[in-house]
């Protein structure tokens, strides 16, 4: 199962051309600003939304195509999609949302029931069946959109901000969840979202858009290392750091030590700003930054007046210095170097 | 508490009581049985309630597409369709009426070739007492489901496409069962309307027992011959009213009321 899509399309004052292939049971993460129209190329491929031009593949077999006057409607698609903020169906049962699929499509309700029966226990929600969806939590709900979509077992799943509709202490929860069980599903997965720490956690790749423009795709390292635009360097483009902390301390799966504030013992994702990496040549000296990792030089990218300097070391990192610091220090690839970071000026979320 | 708005708002329950009250007072109580056994009055309930019933099946056959076209389907033109669609609702009602005649009468722009072609007479018939009410009472029902549909999140019918449901499937496991309460409301309202049709029914339909007379008619007309039963009608046509919405008050017009719930 593949995906081939170009879109093109006119949304008031959006002019979305855009152009995307997913490979096989391949993970994408859709980032971009509000208003870059991420949510409107999901509503393309999912055909609640017809092209002006260009061309929908689903597997071979064109879905959209306004040239030839193709256009198969959203139920005949072989796809899922999982809205922000749920949309569940608040006057069905728990059990009767997950079934709706399969009805829709024919199957006879006691085995619709049964299958809907087991998606609920694999989802942890057995005892919710015949709870209304209002009684549910944030993280519930969400467990229910899934394995509605997932029921009738869609080939491309499509999910729209998945964690926004949620507040920040339950997200850390419900991000693992969703990888979870996104990881059981293998079908091709596009996710929508503004949060390059929800990228990291669920996908493998991120695509970058940008006023209806894919300005940037690659891995989230790759995006980091030569952010392409101000807002991939600024927004996308950070160094995330995972590992479990102890006393203050995140150590990674290679052995580095990441001195943080403030944060609560357990796994955890530390994201650092290349902007807040200083860059030193040789050994490192006394300071007041808490961090200072040894390593040398592998790649230097320059986007306007800023360098994004990448060190491979005890831990990669990615930094931005200015023009005139690259120059003064004469740094060049291969080159030793030390980098430090402040430990407040370390976001973490637990993982 | 406020005591104006109070004062103000019991002269308001007082305007709407006093009139009943004073049906009430003047009811000729040992004589009533007589006057609703009487054979003109049963003729004229069971026409009301026949003809009424018939034109709020005709409006929410008409009118749920009619809403759904206005709440959803963006085409030009939408706000005169609207205004058009409504206007009965504003209109006198014997101006509907003289309307319908010189439309659908038997010399009528449209009425000549019903009549022509499929011999279809409908003034001064029961069929004709049914398009008057139909005409002054599916707008009621079309502007509350219109504004249900509105209220109503899109994208739980996009949902329901995207699981693989077609439009139809879509509309009677998603989109009914979410404006149920309006659509109640709305054919109450459009049934109550209808009930109370005078001015176009009398205009286009005439007032012959058995055929055209409804109960309103005929409260009408006995005032001038015998205003001992007219009370006595008007009576009756209240306790219909009154105990439909009693007996629905809470239960769907405090649901539609509130704004439709989107899933948490």
């Amino acid at each position: 199962m593949t995906l081939a899509a170009r879109i093109g399309l006119q949304l008031g004052t959006l002019d979305l051309q855009v152009e995307l292939e997913l490979a096989p049971g391949e993970v994408v993460a859709l980032v971009g600003p509000n208003g870059a129209g991420k949510s409107t190329v999901l509503r393309c491929l999912a055909g609640l939304v017809a092209l002006d031009d260009g061309r929908i593949e689903l597997d071979g077999a064109v879905v959209d195509d306004p040239v030839t006057d193709v256009f198969v409607e959203p139920e005949q698609r072989p796809i899922g999609f999982v809205f922000q903020d749920h949309v569940l169906f608040d006057h069905l049962s728990v059990l009767e949302n997950v079934a709706y699929g399969l009805r829709a499509r024919g199957v006879a309700r006691a085995d619709a029931r049964e299958r809907a029966r087991q998606w609920l226990d694999r989802m942890g929600l057995a005892d919710y069946g015949s709870q209304r969806p209002a009684a549910l939590s944030g993280g519930q709900a969400q467990r229910v959109a899934l394995a509605r979509a997932l029921a009738p077992d869609p080939r491309l799943l499509l999910l729209d901000e998945p964690l926004a509709a949620l507040d920040v202490g339950t997200r850390a929860a419900v991000r693992r969840d969703l990888r979870h069980h996104l990881g059981t599903f293998d079908g091709m997965r596009l996710i929508v979202t503004h949060d390059p720490v929800d990228a990291h956690a669920l996908a493998d790749r991120v695509i970058v858009l940008e006023a209806g423009r894919v300005v940037q795709s690659g891995t989230l390292a790759e995006v980091t290392a030569h952010p392409r635009t101000r807002y991939v360097a600024d927004l996308v483009g950070v160094n995330l750091v995972s590992g479990g902390v102890v006393d203050g301390v995140l150590s990674t799966a290679s052995g580095a030590r990441v001195v943080i504030a403030d944060a609560p013992d357990g796994p955890t994702l530390a994201t650092i700003r290349p902007h807040s990496v200083v860059i030193g040549r040789g050994e490192a000296p006394g300071s007041s930054a808490r961090n200072t990792w040894a390593g040398s030089i592998v790649d230097i990218d320059r986007l306007g007046d800023r360098v994004r300097v990448v060190v491979d070391g005890e831990l990669p990192l990615t930094a931005e210095i200015t023009g005139s610091a690259l120059a003064d220090l004469r740094l060049a690839i291969g080159d030793r170097v030390h980098a430090s970071v402040k430990a407040t000026d370390i976001e973490v979320a637990p993982a | 508490m406020p005591w104006p708005a109070v004062v103000l708002a019991a002269i308001a329950v007082a305007f709407f009581a006093l009139p009943l009250v004073g049906l009430l007072w003047r009811a000729p109580w040992s004589n009533a049985w007589m006057y609703l056994t009487d054979d003109t009055a049963l003729t004229a309930l069971r026409l009301s309630l026949v003809t009424s019933l018939c034109a709020t099946a005709l409006s929410i056959v008409f009118g749920v597409p009619l809403a759904w076209l206005l709440a959803r389907v963006d085409f030009p033109g939408r706000g005169a369709v609207r205004a058009l669609c409504l206007l009965s609702m504003v209109l006198p009602p014997v101006v509907g009426g003289v309307a319908l005649f010189f439309a659908l009468g038997r010399r009528g722009l449209v009425g000549q070739y019903l009549d022509d072609w499929f011999g279809i007479t409908l003034p001064f018939t029961t069929a004709g007492v049914v398009v008057a009410q139909t005409f002054v009472a599916m707008p009621f029902l079309v502007i509350t489901v219109e504004a249900a549909l509105r209220q109503l999140d899109p994208r739980l019918e996009e949902a329901s496409r995207t699981l693989g449901a077609s439009r139809w499937y879509t509309f009677r496991r998603v989109t009914l069962p979410a404006i149920r309460p309006a659509l109640v409301a709305g054919a109450v309202l459009a049934w109550a309307r209808a009930l109370g049709e005078f001015g176009a029914t009398i205009t286009f339909a005439g007032n012959f027992p058995g055929t055209t007379q409804t109960m309103p008619l005929a409260v009408y007309l006995s005032l001038e011959t015998n205003p001992e039963e007219a009370i006595v009608l008007a009576l009756v046509m209240i306790a219909i009213s009154f105990g439909v919405l009693l007996s629905l008050r809470d239960r769907w017009f405090g649901a539609v009321s509130r704004p439709m719930q989107v899933a948490a």
